[in-house]
This record gives structure tokens, C-alpha cells and sequence, in this order.
């Protein structure tokens, strides 16, 4: 029988518009971009140049620090430009799709005809090894260093994501495959984190699964490290997505690099939330066209309302985004002494408003949100908020303190190895002294890593 | 906006001064004619609309709290112990005087007893406030709204003005300005503020002169007080007994005892004298969850174990002998404990550390009140000293933590 782990800390925001659990077809724009930034902490060394044909699966990029770590086309076509910056910075290299995908032909042997290594040479070979993330840091992990662990969570609790359930239930052969190739590579057990009540993951073979019950962030893979297996200084866990396991399964099962995922396209100003299959570096604009609100202005979010990504009408969606949430801006709202009304429609986890009250006693769940602050940055003032949204055994305070006066014997003894900017999302959300703790968490990890490695 | 929730948002007044505030506003921005008054301008307009910057990094959607309704709530919870204060200056001058007067007129005469110190203590501490903001580039912080709110309920009513001028301008300067402002400060600035005036003007603000009002104000009130009329507080009294078992008495002699004390007509500071006023505030405060019930409940059962041990096995005066559900309810004690003990910014900040910090505040009030005959309160000065051990309380909470991790990468 499966472990149970039920947390208490956290907290389920009810925002409107999640996805039905229908699927509404392919949505991939005939541009595709794949954007350097996009995955956090590596130096590009571009390959391919302007008129180049390419292949889904062929390299674009290579990371400079490891140069076996390609970064390859999700698509087949021909490369339209690459698009540099300031100091020659590789701002994107953008592609024009062929209407029919071709696919570079990885050698299609089952995951038990391989070694671990032969996996792991394929894996950053396809370009697939920047799904594999490591804490600490969370960056994508050294293939140089042999991991305690490896972790994937298989559901995801943040405000209107998508149900795993749905994604990835049509796939469990290629899912199993790919656990099948974590293990083996890494040579430990993978453990996966599946949510209370769920049943198609209980199944899965060759993974530890612990059951996790609790409000949000307890589908964060961070906590669940820190509740089975807590990174320790010196030590590596590796983390996977569900949703990408699925990639590395396909590769496996096909011998293709197919980053064909199913997004959910939600939020309180998407007309019809619903799920549609894009890939990862597809512009945004047809997953939601005609699919928005008309006459306020939008926020279009690559993730989550708490940890996405802003992108522009026009903004290309990030690899690792399993969802595109759309909220208004709101910077027309002047709200008159907001301070001091019941502003019932505001959410508020404090119980300076009614409205986790009413929430409790009526189940209200309609709050409007946009993406204000709603009040200005201060030096903290309450103490105790970011301890009740964050359920690892961490002093969150202390260690934002540290983070801050960038003391890292500090941060190392607090626990800033177990942590990642995701992990601090819901504290950022309820603070009210409005302080910007991802970017915070983030800086000092980038910090760290500079001056530890 | 037909949609907006908000009833002033879209009224034709409000569009107006949205307009008016729109219209204005680049005068106070960089280059601008008034961009010395930017903080000032910024101030008013985040007092009129919330405002409406959007996140630039992070999460995208916010929690509706933020400082100023914080702040707002405390004031709040502050204004029933304002409101009896007031009341409790005039029933206490007119009973020195031996008049019977009605409600109203006991209100009004205490309403403007304590409205010039209200006004004081918010015009130094918001001036300073300002100017400082400005100078450093900042926003003006909330803090004060506060500590200006308390600063006059913790005084006795005939504290000089001038006197609270100067203690307040100290309190903002040194024990908060220099600190870095709101969230920085060591010490509750209200509280150094009080004791400022302690110790700066002692034989002014000792004694038993200053608690009643018995000469007029603003020309109401006038007469001369009764025979017999003493302006002792009960704690004065417990301190300067000569048998162990005093006798309390009001103003004019008639004995008092546990139930006085807690609803508060007694001479005291301007706030602090109902313990029923105090436990109202206390009420909204737990209910918004702005205070910390651990520090509340643990100040107060701090002090009561300290007090009871003193009832029992403490030397023979009248102070050690002062039941122990006295001490909760006579002088400071409640109101430290509810709004003073509870102040984020300078108490303990772990969950564990409240429960230390508390009880030792109450234990540590109760020693002074009963072991040093020249400070018949403990409260302020508990409090303050608790201010200095807090960030050591909340290191050997914090240090536990670390150790916890390091153990842990060890058994691995």
C-alpha cells in the first residue's frame, strides 16, 4: 500500500475558468520560436543559421557549459531568422513549419536494450534532457552528476491547471516507458507523487508513488522532496514534469522527438476554457483566438497565474508551460478607498476581508482578480503569512531574510537547496507587504550556483 | 465599468476626482513643478485608489490585503479604548469636582481633553513620516497611522503637549527612521514614545498629578476638586501602601476592587483603563488575525503564573500581595498585552518564539511592578526590554531549524 501524506498548509485559489475535460483539436501557429531564455541558467551556442531545413529533433542549440546539451526544432521547416540582441544575445530563432512534420529518426530500442548511459547520451542528444530539472537551483540538471533521487509529480495542484488525469491517461504506455527510462538512467527509483483518489497512476510500475492530500502547492514536486526525501547539501534530486515524461516515453516508444503536448487554455477571461494540442514554442495566438473576452485589456500567461510566464498577443508559449491562463490587466481599475470597504468580490486569505469566510460558509467561489498588486511594496511587517501557505519544514521568512542580504551560508543552512521559485508562488500571493519572493527566491539561487560551483 | 463591485468606482464624483488626480499628477512626477512633494502626492492619491500597478515579475494575481487595510483594522480596534478614554476623562474630572453631569457632557469635555494630543502625535509622526519618505525616495508607510493612535492612550491626560511633541518626534526619529523606517524598527515606537516621557520629565509624569484633569477644557469643566480627592492610580497606590493588604480607593475614597479595574472608571492613561474597552479590540484583532493569539493568551498567562508565585511565596508587601487577577486588569498590563506585545515588527516573528516572548512579558511586568518600588507599571518597560531578546528568541528557534537540517544530512 502506498504511503499517504496529507499537508494542511497551503492554499486552493478560486479563480474561474478551468478547462472541461474536452480535448477541441491541434493548434500550432505556422511560426514556431524556441527562445534561449526560456530554460533558466544556460549559454546558447547557435548551430543552425538563417534558410537551414531542419527537422523536428534537430539541434538548434547546444549549451556552452555542456556541449553534449542540445536544444532542438519541435517542428520541421526552415529556419526564418535568428534573432539576436544586445552583445549578439540569442533572443529567439524562430522557424516557418512544414505543413507536414518530419521527425530526425532516433534509433527506436526499448528501454531494456539500453544502458543507463546509452539513455542518457539519447536524451541530450534529442534535446529531451532539459525536461530533466534538478534542485538544487532548479535548473536543468548536470548530466554530470548522478542524482539520490528522481521525482515526478503526477498531478499538479495550482490555480486551473490541467488535470494529469485527462493528459495523460490516452499515453500511459509511453508514461511508463518513460519512468521506465528515469529509473534506468539514474539508477534509482523514481518517486511519484500522485494525488488522493486518483487511479490511473497507482498502476504505474517501477516508481515508488506516495499519495498526497492537501491543498495547494502539494502537487509541487518541491514538496513532496521535502517530505520523502529532502535535498541535503551536496545532494542532487532530479525532477521531472508528468507531463514531459511523456516526451521521454515517446521517444522510446517511437524513436521520434514529439513535443505534441495537450494544454489546458484557462482563466476567468477565456470564453470556453478548454484543453487543445499545441507544442511547445507555438505562438499563443491560436490557441486562444476568438476564444477571449472582447473590450478590457489581457494578461496572457505561459503557465499559471502564479508562476507563468507574461507573453505578448504575439509571444510564442515556453516548453515547459502546461497551460495558458488569460486574466485581465486591469491597470484601467482605480478602485476608490479600497483600503477601507468589504470589497466582497476581492479575494483576500487574510480574514481582514470576508471573503475566505464567505468562501468557508458559502462556498463563494466567483472573486475577481486582474494583475494588480493591490497595494504597495513595504519592508515585511506580518509575520507567520508565508508559514501557512507553505508546507515544507522551512522557516520561509528567515530564509527570504537571507536571500535578500544575500547571506549564503544563511540561505545553505536554511534550506535553500530544497527550494524553488514555484515553491514560494502562494507566499508572494498572500504577502502583504507585496514583496516579489520568486524573483527574490530565484536571484539568490542563480547567486548561489555562481558562487558554489 | 457596469461590473465593478465597488460602489465609488464609476460614480460621477469619483470619476472627477480620478480626473482631478489624473490632471495633477505630472506636476508631482520627476522633472515635475512639485516633485518635491512626490511621496506626499503618492500618499494621498494610494489613500483615494487602490493602486494600480501590475505585477512585473511573479505572480500574476495578488491578495486583496495589503498594509494600509492592516493598519486600518488595528486603528479600528483601537477606537472602543479611544472612546471609553474619552468618556472616563470627563467622568473623572467631574467626579474630583463633585459634579453630577450627564453622558454628553462628560463625553465632549473628554472628547476634547484627548483630541489636541490625538492631533499632535499624528501631525509630528505623519511630518516626520513625510519628510523622511521623501528625502529617501519612498513611499509613506503606514506604520504610524498606528503608533500615532496609541501614542495618546497611553499618556496621562494632562501630559503637556509640547511634552508629547518632543517624545514623539524622538520616538519617529530614533527608534524608527533611523532603523529604515516601518518593518525596521527594534523598539515599538509608540512605547518609546512613553518612555521618553518617563524618563525625561519624571517628576512630571510620576506621581499622582497627571492622571485627572481637574482644571478645564477649551473653558468647560471649571471648579475646584472635593475634600479628600486624591489623583492616585491604583497601581500608585499598591506601591506606595504600608500594610500588605492595601485598600484601593477612586479618586474620592470610595474602595474599589477587580470589577472597577476591569470596566475601567479609575484614573490611568487616557486608553488604558478598561479592560473591557481593551478585550473588544482584542476581539477584532483575533478575529482578522492581525494579532497573534499566542503572543495575546501568553502575555496574560505569563503575567497571572508570575503574579499567582508572588501571591503566594513573594516578600511581604502590598505590591507582591495584590491578587493576581488584579495585576490583569489594574494599569497597563491589558492594553501592552493585547495591542503593544502584539506588534509584528518588533516581537517574535517564529511561532514557537510568541509563545516565549509572551509569557515573558507578562512574568517580566509583573517582577518590575512587584520588586521595584520606583515603577509602581512594569508594562512599558517589559515590553521594551522584550523588544531587545526577541531576534534572540527567534535564533535559538530558527538555529533549531538549521540544526534539524543538518541532522538530517548526517542519518542520510
Amino acid at each position: 500500500m502506498a504511503q499517504l501524506i496529507k499537508t494542511k498548509r497551503g492554499l486552493d485559489i478560486q479563480i474561474g475558468g478551468k478547462a472541461e475535460n474536452q480535448l477541441s483539436g491541434m493548434k500550432i501557429s505556422e511560426v514556431v520560436a524556441v527562445i534561449p531564455d526560456h530554460y533558466h541558467g544556460i549559454t546558447p551556442k547557435v548551430v543552425v543559421k538563417e534558410g537551414d531545413a531542419v527537422k523536428a529533433g534537430t539541434p538548434l542549440f547546444y549549451n556552452k557549459a555542456v556541449d553534449s546539451m542540445n536544444f532542438v526544432s519541435p517542428v520541421s521547416g526552415k529556419v526564418l531568422a535568428v534573432n539576436r540582441g544586445e552583445r549578439r544575445k540569442v533572443l529567439s530563432i524562430t522557424i516557418q513549419r512544414d505543413e507536414k512534420t518530419a521527425y530526425e529518426e532516433f534509433s527506436p530500442k526499448a528501454v531494456s536494450q539500453l544502458s543507463g548511459d546509452e539513455i542518457k547520451s539519447l536524451l541530450l542528444k534529442s534535446g529531451l534532457w532539459v525536461y530533466v530539472k534538478q534542485r538544487p537551483y532548479d535548473v536543468i540538471a548536470n548530466p554530470a552528476q548522478a542524482p539520490k533521487a528522481v521525482f515526478v509529480s503526477a498531478f499538479d495542484s495550482a490555480p486551473l491547471a490541467p488535470d494529469y488525469e485527462f493528459v495523460v491517461a490516452p499515453e500511459m504506455k509511453e508514461f511508463q516507458a518513460g519512468i521506465d527510462a528515469l529509473a534506468k538512467m539514474a539508477g534509482v527509483k523514481v518517486n511519484l507523487g500522485v494525488k488522493a483518489g486518483n487511479t490511473i497512476f497507482s498502476s504505474v510500475q517501477n516508481a515508488e508513488i506516495t499519495i498526497f492530500d492537501g491543498p495547494h502547492p502539494a502537487g509541487n514536486v518541491g514538496v513532496q522532496i521535502n517530505k520523502i526525501n529532502p535535498v541535503n547539501k551536496g545532494e542532487v534530486v532530479w525532477t521531472v514534469n508528468a507531463e514531459d515524461v511523456l516526451f521521454i516515453g515517446r521517444l522510446f516508444t517511437k524513436g521520434q522527438v514529439d513535443l505534441v503536448r495537450t494544454m489546458a487554455v484557462t482563466g476567468p477571461e477565456v470564453v470556453k476554457p478548454q484543453y487543445v494540442q499545441s507544442l511547445a514554442g507555438s505562438a499563443v495566438a491560436p490557441l486562444i483566438k476568438g476564444n477571449v473576452t472582447m473590450g478590457v485589456e489581457h494578461r496572457i500567461i505561459s503557465g499559471n497565474v502564479l508562476t507563468g510566464l507574461q507573453i505578448a498577443a504575439n509571444g510564442y508559449i515556453d516548453p515547459y508551460a502546461t497551460q495558458i491562463s488569460v486574466i485581465k490587466e486591469g491597470k484601467d481599475n482605480h478602485e476608490m478607498f479600497g483600503w477601507a470597504l468589504p470589497r466582497f468580490n476581492k479575494f483576500s486569505a487574510s480574514r481582514l476581508y470576508a471573503s475566505s469566510l464567505l468562501q468557508k460558509l458559502f462556498g463563494k467561489k466567483e472573486f475577481e482578480y486582474d494583475a494588480r498588486l493591490l497595494g504597495g511594496e513595504r519592508a515585511i511587517i506580518m509575520s507567520g503569512e508565508y508559514d501557512k501557505v507553505l508546507p515544507m519544514d522551512v522557516l520561509p521568512e528567515f530564509l527570504f531574510k537571507a536571500m535578500i542580504t544575500g547571506n549564503i551560508d544563511k540561505m545553505e543552512a536554511l534550506g535553500a537547496y530544497e527550494i524553488a521559485p514555484e515553491d514560494v508562488a502562494l507566499c508572494e500571493f498572500v504577502c502583504t507587504s507585496k514583496l516579489p519572493l520568486q524573483k527574490i527566491v530565484r536571484n539568490a539561487l542563480d547567486n548561489m550556483r555562481k558562487e558554489l560551483e | 465599468m457596469s461590473n465593478n463591485p465597488n460602489p465609488l468606482s464609476g460614480h460621477k464624483y469619483m470619476n472627477a476626482l480620478r480626473k482631478l488626480v489624473d490632471k495633477v499628477k505630472p506636476n508631482f512626477e520627476k522633472g515635475g513643478k512639485l516633485e518635491k512633494f512626490h511621496s506626499v502626492f503618492d500618499g494621498f492619491e494610494t489613500f483615494l485608489f487602490v493602486p494600480n500597478t501590475t505585477a512585473k515579475s511573479g505572480t500574476h494575481i495578488h491578495d486583496a490585503v495589503d498594509s494600509k487595510r492592516t493598519m486600518i483594522v488595528v486603528v479600528l480596534a483601537l477606537v472602543p479604548a479611544l472612546l471609553f478614554g474619552m468618556y472616563n476623562v470627563g467622568y473623572q474630572h467631574f467626579l474630583a469636582l463633585g459634579q453630577s453631569v450627564g453622558f454628553w457632557e462628560m463625553f465632549i469635555f473628554g472628547a476634547l481633553a484627548v483630541l489636541p494630543l490625538i492631533v499632535v502625535s499624528y501631525a509630528v509622526g505623519l511630518g516626520i513620516e513625510f519628510i523622511v519618505a521623501q528625502i529617501k525616495g519612498h513611499e509613506i508607510q503606514e506604520g504610524f497611522l498606528v503608533s500615532g493612535f496609541l501614542i495618546p492612550l497611553i499618556v496621562p491626560v494632562d501630559t503637556p503637549l509640547w511634552m508629547v511633541a518632543v517624545a514623539t518626534a524622538f520616538a519617529v526619529i530614533f527608534a524608527k527612521e533611523v532603523f529604515g523606517g516601518t518593518g525596521m524598527n527594534v523598539f515599538n515606537v509608540a512605547l518609546v514614545t512613553r518612555a521618553f516621557l518617563f524618563f525625561a520629565y519624571p517628576t512630571f509624569m510620576s506621581g499622582d498629578v497627571v492622571w485627572v484633569r481637574t482644571g478645564t477644557t477649551f473653558g468647560l469643566g471649571a471648579g475646584s476638586v472635593v475634600d479628600g480627592y486624591s489623583g492616585a492610580t491604583a497601581l500608585g497606590q499598591v506601591a506606595t501602601a504600608t500594610t500588605q493588604n492595601a485598600q484601593l480607593v477612586d479618586i474620592i475614597g470610595n474602595p474599589i476592587g477587580f470589577i472597577d479595574g476591569f470596566l475601567g472608571l479609575i484614573p490611568g492613561s487616557v486608553g488604558e483603563t478598561s479592560t473591557l474597552a481593551i478585550l473588544i479590540g482584542a476581539v477584532i484583532l483575533l478575529i482578522t488575525g492581525v494579532a497573534s493569539w499566542k503572543t495575546m493568551f501568553s502575555v496574560f498567562a505569563g503575567g497571572a503564573l508570575m503574579a499567582w508565585v508572588f501571591n503566594v511565596a513573594g516578600p511581604d508587601t502590598a505590591a507582591a500581595h495584590f491578587p493576581w487577577y488584579n495585576h490583569l486588569v489594574f494599569g497597563g498590563f491589558a492594553f501592552g498585552a493585547v495591542f503593544m506585545a502584539t506588534d509584528p515588527v518588533t516581537s517574535s516573528r517564529t511561532e514557537t518564539g510568541k509563545w516565549i516572548y509572551g509569557a515573558l512579558i507578562g512574568a517580566m511586568a509583573i517582577i518590575i511592578r512587584v520588586l521595584n518600588p520606583g515603577y509602581p507599571e512594569g508594562m512599558m518597560l517589559a515590553i521594551l526590554l522584550m523588544n531587545i531578546f526577541a531576534p534572540l528568541i527567534d535564533y535559538y528557534v530558527v538555529d533549531a531549524n538549521i540544526k534539524r537540517r543538518l541532522k538530517r544530512a548526517k542519518t542520510n
